[in-house]
């Protein structure tokens, strides 16, 4: 049987946060009424004139330099000539001959490996409205179609990649770690179910060895990381099978269709349409300074690679801490804050409660790092009286729970001490207070204590949780483990 | 009294000496386009409309808040989109449309509001005919019938500005706009012994302005002398941070040099010191000898001013016209694609299917010759045609700037006539439109280069029609064209010739 390699080249279509569109001044938010947010350009009535937003070029160049691209000197803005309803103008203005972004690389990790992808280019262009096909009836109740305008317009930065993907997997990592960068630097929302990231998947299959690659499919629009995943596997199946059973690959843009988990025939090469490019005589050449280049490299948050191997060789992090810690800028920023607070050698602890605790009550309650619905004092304040022995880290747990399950329900914040005090949660320090419940366990459970003389150390940890409990956990773990076992040895 | 003979500098004098106002004087314009409404000169005329802005400028002046054009009537080309006045860039696409907006140049140039407060508060008397969508050089393409010329209604006003130039030469409005694409403005004033200038590309804004060739489209004023455009263009020239390729605001008064010398250094002869380029290339074959008589005739009273006389060379000049008739269609086929019958506009009343409805409204809506620019602009933009026509074209339109380049260094100014013959029949040239665009041969590489050129009347032919010269400047030199034009008429009186039959 013949073995197959995959390859994969991904263009994504990421949104950029702006305020306004990329050649207008109208409203780029999400999910207003259809068409109140199309102004005479975006509605291309006659006589208007695109002017460029400087803002989307700013989020362009600050990819480009977190990539390590070339920032194009001089890029130009083209016109793509096609008639559809839903584009005003019937030419969609993108980048075509010189982009504003060359070149970059993006670093992902699959099963363990890292792989540098390699990409193309990425360029500026404006998106479409969209169409409404379903639901929609025209003003005599018949079927129709609608046209929201409210896209129209908005600023779409297209990054694409050299086809250097070997699996579906690899193109998931990705994708990922694309979103990840530009939800990182604050130039994509990354709001995949509103359309602010979405992928077209170029995908062929070649025996293995063979240089020339196959006849490739583009599967359009996947905006999920498992529609992407689903969608190129059927994909890869879909192909290897064709080609053994005697076929060959069309090449064709294909539709993903995710009831199905199947790719669908969209529209064939021969079908493909002439754009009749040419530079768009209404821009000028996009002419970008180094001095402006400088400004906004001089702006750059760290790049989270750079925090990571910083974390690690520092405070010595394991790689997958560092992962977690790094994965979206708040978590990041908490991190650094807490350390800051803390001090560089608690640096761990931190890492710890952020990996745990609190990743897994933001799991629980269904937020995000930047959602964070407690103080960053309280935790300070917590982790420390933790550390100086305050408390006992099983009691840190359940304070964070409450104070966490209260800022839900909007509970004005107790001070962290006042909880301690309040409830009398202290860790019971007094050697004689904890002699006295050491000793009264050990009258009540002379089964356990005769279980463990003779050999059976098992019956040690149930002693151990019967002082536990009868302290109401604050007893501190490790004296008592030291007291309980020199007394039993004694005894 | 006469107010249409008026310059603007007289109506002006007469509206600050209470002689007459603003009211009164729209009233009499509204009367002549209604008596003269046979010269098809106009698209849309709304009395009431223009008699209420003609009250606000009476307003403004009694509130002493008027310019120097306060209260001047005027006609816009119907290319410029308007809130009051219907705006169909004499198409049948855009019959009956309204833009929720105003051109920046109509806005600039009328009643100031909170958007525009510096507008130089003239009063709009209506939308002036033209070619569809500015494609034609006869203004027979209009949708709506061709405006005839005043020196005999048989002949054509030229185009595609030809309602403008008919309105100022018939006296129905003391000055007009236009746009030049190709020649636009110079031509239908060289046909109508008018003065009209096409400022350099990026001047005036296009925001407003419905497109026909992006790159080479300037708008510019049509009016009976140079001192008038040079008032009107001064109002017009504003940046505009909605049109990407507006220039920076010069604050530029393209008067000042009008009624100085030449060169400080000879101030006895005005144009002492001026070198004026005379191509070889604009006086060979094609050219009626009317026109090149009266040209010659020209330089040699430019001469008597103190003005050198030159030859330069103009080498590609013939390669003007395929570059042009590449490049603007190119441009416009895809700068008319918006009309789709989807958001305004016409639109087929049956249909099959998306498809059908695009082909039938567009068939339906769009003229012949629009078609055919369509056309030839998707033919020569189409995959593994587009480096032979288009980029190749492209290449030459460098070469022409080039040349321009290189005569000036040798001239300040070029001479030469704006048309190769004066104003011809109706329906002569229309079976043939490679004959028509012929005729474009003198105007196009101003346009493509993006230089400054202004026709001036400069005589007549022998069948009694006027002729244009053409004045082309180095960029950003429209005052210095302006200065010649306007010591040129200080001594001929062609510019004060008007058509009989016209009272």
């Amino acid at each position: 049987m013949m073995k197959w390699e995959v390859v994969i080249g991904l263009e994504t279509h990421t949104q950029l946060l702006t305020q306004s569109k990329i050649f207008s001044g109208a409203s780029t938010q999400f999910g207003a009424q259809p068409n109140t947010q199309a102004c005479a350009v975006d509605l291309a009535l006659p006589g208007v004139l695109p002017v460029l937003n400087r803002q989307a070029v700013e989020h362009a160049i600050r990819f480009g330099l977190a990539i390590g691209a070339q920032i194009s000197p001089r890029s130009i803005f083209a016109r793509k000539n096609y008639f559809y309803p839903d584009l005003p103008k019937g030419y969609q203005i993108s980048q075509y001959e010189i982009p504003v972004v060359v070149g970059g690389q993006i670093e992902i990790v699959v099963d363990g490996q890292t792989k540098v992808v390699e990409l193309t280019r990425a360029h500026l262009e404006e998106d479409a409205g969209k169409s409404v096909h379903e639901n929609f009836t025209g003003p005599h109740g018949e079927p129709a179609s609608g046209i929201d305008l409210n896209r129209a317009g908005t600023p779409l930065l297209e990054i694409v990649t050299e086809p250097v993907m070997r699996s579906a997997a690899e193109a998931v990592a990705y994708a990922k770690a694309l979103h990840s960068l530009v939800v990182w630097l604050g130039v994509c929302d990354g709001n995949m179910q509103e359309g602010s990231f979405r992928c077209d998947a170029n995908v062929s299959v070649r025996p293995m060895g063979q240089t020339e690659f196959g006849t490739r499919c583009e599967i359009k629009n996947l905006n999920s990381f498992r529609f992407l995943e689903e969608a190129i596997q059927y994909e890869v199946r879909r192909q290897i099978e064709l080609i053994e059973d005697g076929g060959t690959v069309v090449q064709e843009t294909r539709l993903y269709d995710p009831d199905l988990q199947e790719t669908r025939s969209m529209r064939s090469k021969e079908d493909a349409q002439d754009y009749r490019y040419f530079p768009d005589p209404d821009l000028l050449p996009l002419v970008i300074h180094s001095d402006w280049i400088e400004e906004i490299r001089a702006g750059m948050p760290a790049l989270p690679a750079t925090l990571r191997s910083q974390w690690q060789s520092e405070y010595g992090l394991s790689p997958y801490d560092s992962q977690i810690l790094s994965q979206d800028r708040a978590t990041a920023d908490l991190f650094m804050e807490l350390v800051r607070r803390l001090g560089a050698k608690h640096a761990k602890t931190v890492a710890n409660f952020i990996a745990g605790d609190l990743a897994s009550s933001l799991n629980r309650s269904n937020l995000s790092a930047h959602e964070l619905p407690i103080d960053i004092a309280q935790i300070e304040t917590l982790l420390n009286r933790s550390l100086d022995g305050t408390i006992s880290n099983k009691i840190a747990k359940e304070i964070f729970i409450l104070i966490w399950e209260g800022a839900l329900v909007n509970k004005p914040a107790i001070p962290i001490d006042e909880i301690i005090e309040q409830r009398g949660l202290k860790q019971i320090t007094d050697i004689g207070a904890l002699e006295a419940l050491v000793d009264g366990v050990l009258r009540a459970n002379t089964k356990s204590v005769e279980e463990f003389k003779s050999g059976k150390e098992k019956a040690f940890n149930a002693l151990i949780g019967q002082v536990m409990k009868a302290s109401q956990g604050k007893a501190n773990p490790q004296q008592l483990n030291e007291l309980l076992r020199k007394k039993l040895q004694s005894g | 009294m006469n107010w249409q003979h008026q310059t603007l500098q007289s109506l002006s004098k007469s509206l600050i000496n209470k002689e007459i106002s603003s009211l009164e004087l729209c009233e009499f314009f509204l009367e002549r386009m209604t008596r003269h409404q046979h010269l098809n000169a106009y698209l849309d005329v709304l009395p009431d409309q223009t008699r209420e802005q003609a009250i606000r400028a009476d307003q403004l002046r009694s509130q002493g808040l008027a310019g120097p054009l306060t209260g001047i009537p005027i006609a816009h080309k119907d290319v410029f989109v308007t809130k009051e006045w219907v705006t169909t860039a004499a198409s049948k696409m855009l019959a009956g449309y309204k833009s929720p907006f105003n051109a920046t140049v109509v806005a600039a140039l009328g009643i100031p509001d909170d958007d525009q407060p510096q507008a130089a508060g003239m009063v709009c008397l209506g939308k002036t005919n033209m070619d569809e969508f500015a494609m034609g050089s006869s203004n027979e393409n209009s949708a709506f019938g061709p405006a005839l010329n005043p020196w005999d209604i048989r002949r054509v006003s030229g185009g595609s500005s030809g309602g403008s130039a008919v309105a100022v030469a018939a006296g129905l409005a003391p000055i007009a706009t236009g746009t030049d694409t190709g020649g636009s403005i110079r031509q239908p004033a060289a046909f109508c012994g008018l003065t009209g200038i096409k400022p350099t590309y990026g001047r005036v804004s296009r925001y407003g302005m419905i497109a026909y060739a992006s790159s080479l489209d300037q708008a510019g004023p049509i009016g009976k002398t140079a001192e008038d455009c040079a008032l009107l263009l001064s109002a017009m020239a504003i940046h505009d941070p909605r049109d990407s390729t507006s220039l920076a605001d010069s604050g530029e008064d393209y008067g000042r040099f009008l009624n100085q010398p030449w060169s400080e250094a000879d101030v006895k002869k005005p144009l002492a010191g001026l070198r004026i380029g005379l191509p070889k290339e604009f006086f060979a074959e094609g050219l009626a000898h009317d026109v090149a008589q009266a040209v010659l005739a020209a330089k040699e009273q430019l001469q008597a001013l103190g003005a050198f006389i030159t030859e330069v060379s103009l080498p590609k000049t013939q390669l003007s016209i395929p570059v042009y008739y590449v490049l603007a269609p190119a441009e416009a086929s895809s700068n008319l694609s918006r009309y789709d019958g989807v958001r305004y506009g016409h639109r087929a009343s049956n249909y099959f299917d998306l498809m059908e409805m695009y082909q039938r409204s567009r068939s339906e809506g769009f003229g012949a010759e629009v078609k055919r620019r369509i056309l030839i602009g998707s033919y020569v933009l189409s995959h593994g045609y587009y480096d032979a026509y288009y980029l190749q074209a492209q290449k030459i339109r460098r070469i022409i700037a080039a040349d321009f380049a290189q005569a000036f260094t040798q001239c300040d100014v070029i001479l030469g006539p704006v048309a190769p013959d004066v104003a011809w029949g109706l329906g002569d040239k229309t079976k043939d439109p490679l004959q028509m665009y012929l005729e474009d041969i003198y105007t196009l590489s101003a346009n493509l280069a993006g230089l400054p050129a202004m026709s001036a009347p400069c005589g007549f032919s022998g069948d009694g029609l006027p002729i244009g010269m053409q004045l082309i400047g180095n960029y950003f030199s429209e005052a210095r064209l302006l200065q010649v034009a306007h010591q040129y008429q200080q001594v001929s009186d062609w510019h004060l010739r008007r058509p009989e039959g016209m009272a």
